[in-house]
């Protein structure tokens, strides 16, 4: 600890080239977090779901809609809890580009399946005795500013028009919050009941069953069973664990993980040249002094350790910077909601880049101390000058 | 005149002697050169991206061909037609005929899951229910293997980036819809538009499959030119009996593409962005060392009665010089890696997956390479400007 003033003051020497490659590295940073911001958004779903829940889905795919009669068929299966449904209702508020999921719910099974939305008990009740009522995310209801009582038109090109209605129009009754940070709080639900008395086509039918089941070890196996139940009937059914389901979906997109870890790789590889250069640089540049250290009896190991303790300072205040910065940044709101439906790093990613930093700083010092320790005293006071 | 000669040999040989002393200091000029090679090297691949899908979603689209949708649809999936409205359209004035009648296909559009190869798991693949004339209506579809499928019968023909991404389309093999088995009978190519990316198969035989009775998604008409358009909109539009949103096949695709194009790009650009100006930092860095180092040479320079302004030229070349080179091997190793690398992803507007290619086109190159000149000016700038304003008799002193 007392060698920090040294290890300090000579980062200060050449406070120019010290400034230009902590910055570097604070971009290096402030990329990584958004990069994981990014990959977060993208393939979230897979981290928020619930292990002890299923998604039943048509078989064919998810576009195609099953009986709401199969709800007490699945609850009736050994091992299943309960089941609830939802179906995509595609709703659009004025422009297209306003997109946020909507779907009618059960309400009290929906909520039931779903602990992760928070709604205070007395919108809750009150959505119950709504029936055109609507409750909706915090992020979507922020976004344009809807508070509880406003009422809000919504089409739907899916469904067309609600029998003899203009058009859709919801009572906002309720605000929900996520559990956790990852929550999708974007969404908006209304009842199933109302949904199904007003569509012109397809009553009775529903997009897909969410089912909790009693032991989430015996998952696959009541998965297995649930379309053993419904196997050649007309409404075939694939179920799996809502943690693949959403595994799926996002490998949907591609192999974000890859393209991204690419992306930093090369990033990475460019700060760890840069940082090298610059311990190499400084070392070199104060050969004598070295030797003078050595003569006055530092050991190797502490010379080696002062020159990792150097770049290991550089790397940590860039690094943490960059970090504190992006942090920052995401913590503050979501630039784009229509894009990414959640906007934060998560905090495995954080210790991710923690761990990053401590790397680059002994990287980037590694080779630099090793030739600082290996200097012969004699020598090196004869160098320089 | 004179001036100006003895100006521009001034920092000719400024210049030479700066470029030659680069080896000298291989360590920063490799660092910032690298950085810069990276910087180009992420841009272009990840633009490549969204140029390569965008150029699939519109490559296709042709002028004379209209596609009808329901009114309030934005694709086909929302959209809904009856016999009537199928048979209005196909009747309306615009459409080209030929022999067999007139040149319409009322078209289905489901999704079924497949397994992508690249990850596998299970992906929305398009499947399109056509009728006989489609393949006349679009300009581009042809057969590489195997044959159109017959009708009535549970055959498919698939295309080519839909065989290549997903697994079980090859020719011959079958693969279960529900509880039915479907045989791939052809392959075909569609210029690398959208369509490579679909299954197709007669509309009736996917109404039936999927329960869907006498209904339709969409209608696609080969006009008599591209200037019928109008007349055919209006006709549609104004008849009572439809409601119909009609577009060019060329404006649907677009549309079609706008979200996740953006999405791409302005990831792209921001990640670029954010590269840059590390790359700038790593350019400052090195030009700053490269005149702390040669600071008495710069002045003995200027004591020999070189002028300032061939001092900044020259250092700003030698900037330039250095970014430039990082940025060619940065564009060559980008355009080597990743042009023509195939892939596909979901393109939320269908719902389904779209196959393209990744293109690194010659726009994107020169865009990179300026990008990387800026970087090395800007890099340049300050450290030059340093240079020219060192106290001659103090440097000289080696202070």
């Amino acid at each position: 600890m007392k060698f920090l003033h040294l290890v300090w003051s000579n980062l200060k020497r050449r406070k120019l080239r010290t400034l230009l490659t902590v910055l570097s590295i604070v971009v290096a940073f402030l990329l990584f977090g958004f990069l994981c911001a990014i990959k977060a958004a993208l393939t979230g779903g897979v981290s928020m779901a619930g292990i002890d829940r299923l998604v039943v889905r048509h078989k064919v795919s998810i576009i195609q809609l099953l009986p709401q009669s199969y709800e007490a068929r699945i609850e009736q299966i050994h091992g299943v809890a309960t089941a609830a449904h939802q179906t995509w209702f595609g709703g659009i508020y004025q422009d297209p580009k306003n997109f946020f999921p909507s779907m009618p719910v059960m309400p009290e099974k929906f909520l039931a399946m779903f602990p992760e939305f928070l709604l205070p008990e007395s919108e809750k009740q009150a959505w119950l005795k709504t029936r055109a009522g609507a409750i909706v995310g915090r992020t979507t209801a922020q976004r344009f500013g809807w508070k509880i009582g406003d009422r809000v038109p919504i089409s739907s090109p899916i469904w067309g028009r609600p029998g003899h209605e203009h058009n859709w129009e919801f009572e906002i009754v309720g605000l929900f919050d996520g559990a956790k940070k990852g929550t999708d709080t974007s969404q908006l639900f209304f009842h199933y009941d109302y949904f199904d008395e007003a569509r012109v086509r397809g009553k009775g039918m529903v997009g897909w069953y969410t089912v909790r089941i009693k032991e989430p070890d015996r998952a696959a196996e009541i998965a297995r069973k649930i379309d053993e139940e419904f196997a050649n009937s007309p409404y075939e059914t694939k179920t799996e664990p809502e943690g693949a389901f959403a595994q799926a979906f996002a490998a949907q997109i591609g192999n974000i993980g890859t393209i991204l870890i690419a992306v930093l790789a090369a990033v990475f590889f460019t700060i760890l040249l840069v940082a090298g250069n610059t311990m190499a640089q400084a070392v070199r540049e104060r050969v004598e002094e070295i030797g003078v250290l050595k003569a006055m009896g530092f050991s190797n190991t502490l010379v080696l350790a002062l020159i990792l303790g150097e770049s290991c300072l550089l790397a940590g205040v860039g690094g943490f910077l960059g970090l504190g910065l992006a942090w920052l940044i995401t913590s503050s709101g979501n630039p784009v909601p229509s894009l990414l439906r959640v906007f934060y790093i998560p905090a495995a990613d954080l210790a991710i880049g923690v761990a990053l930093i401590a790397g680059l700083g002994l990287l980037a010092g590694l080779l630099p101390a090793a030739q600082g320790m290996r200097l012969r005293v004699a020598e090196a006071l004869r160098r320089g000058a | 005149m004179h001036a100006l000669t003895r100006w521009f040999a001034q920092i000719a040989t400024v210049t030479l002697f700066n470029l030659r002393t680069i080896p000298e200091r291989k360590g920063a000029a490799i660092a910032a050169a690298v950085g810069i090679a990276g910087v180009v090297a992420v841009f272009v691949g990840v633009l490549s991206i969204a140029e390569g899908f965008r150029q699939a979603m519109t490559i296709s689209g042709s002028p004379d061909i209209a596609v009808v949708l329901r009114s309030g649809a934005n694709t086909e999936m929302t959209s809904g037609f009856g016999r009537e409205e199928t048979r209005l359209i196909s009747d309306a004035p615009g459409v080209a005929h030929n022999e067999h009648g007139a040149l319409a296909s009322s078209e289905l559009f489901v999704i079924i899951n497949l397994l992508k190869r690249s990850t596998g798991t299970e992906a929305n693949v398009p499947l399109r229910g056509v009728e006989a004339a489609a393949f006349d209506v679009r300009n581009d579809i042809q057969f590489l293997r195997g044959r159109r499928f017959e009708r009535g019968r549970n055959e498919v023909v698939a295309g080519l980036g839909a065989a290549r991404e997903f697994d079980g389309l090859e020719l011959g093999r079958k693969f279960a819809v529900g509880r039915s088995q479907w045989e791939v009978v052809g392959i075909f190519s569609a210029e690398g538009g959208i369509a490579e990316s679909e299954i197709w198969s007669d509309a009736s035989v996917l109404q039936a499959a999927f329960q869907r009775g006498p209904s339709w998604q969409s209608v696609y008409a080969k006009l008599t030119s591209p200037g019928a358009f109008a007349e055919f909109k209006d006709a549609l539009t104004s008849n009572p009996q439809l409601n119909v949103k009609v577009v060019r096949q060329t404006d649907y695709y677009a549309e079609q593409s706008t979200a996740l194009t953006k999405l791409i790009t302005t990831i792209g650009v921001f990640i670029a962005m954010l590269m840059s100006l590390g790359a700038v930092f790593g350019a400052l860095n090195t030009m700053y060392g490269a005149v702390a180092a040669r600071t008495r040479e710069i002045a003995t320079l200027r004591a020999l009665g070189f002028g300032g302004s061939p001092v900044i030229v020259s250092l700003l070349i030698e900037s330039l010089a250095l970014a430039l080179a990082g940025g060619a091997c940065g564009a060559a190793a980008a355009y080597l890696a990743f042009d023509g690398f195939t892939a596909a992803t979901l393109n939320w507007q269908t719902f389904s997956q779209v196959a393209f290619a990744f293109a690194v086109t010659p726009k994107l190159l020169v865009v990179a390479i300026l990008l990387a000149a800026v970087i090395g000016l800007v890099g340049g700038l300050f450290p030059a400007v340093r240079a020219a304003r060192l106290p001659v008799a103090s440097a000289l002193r080696g202070a």
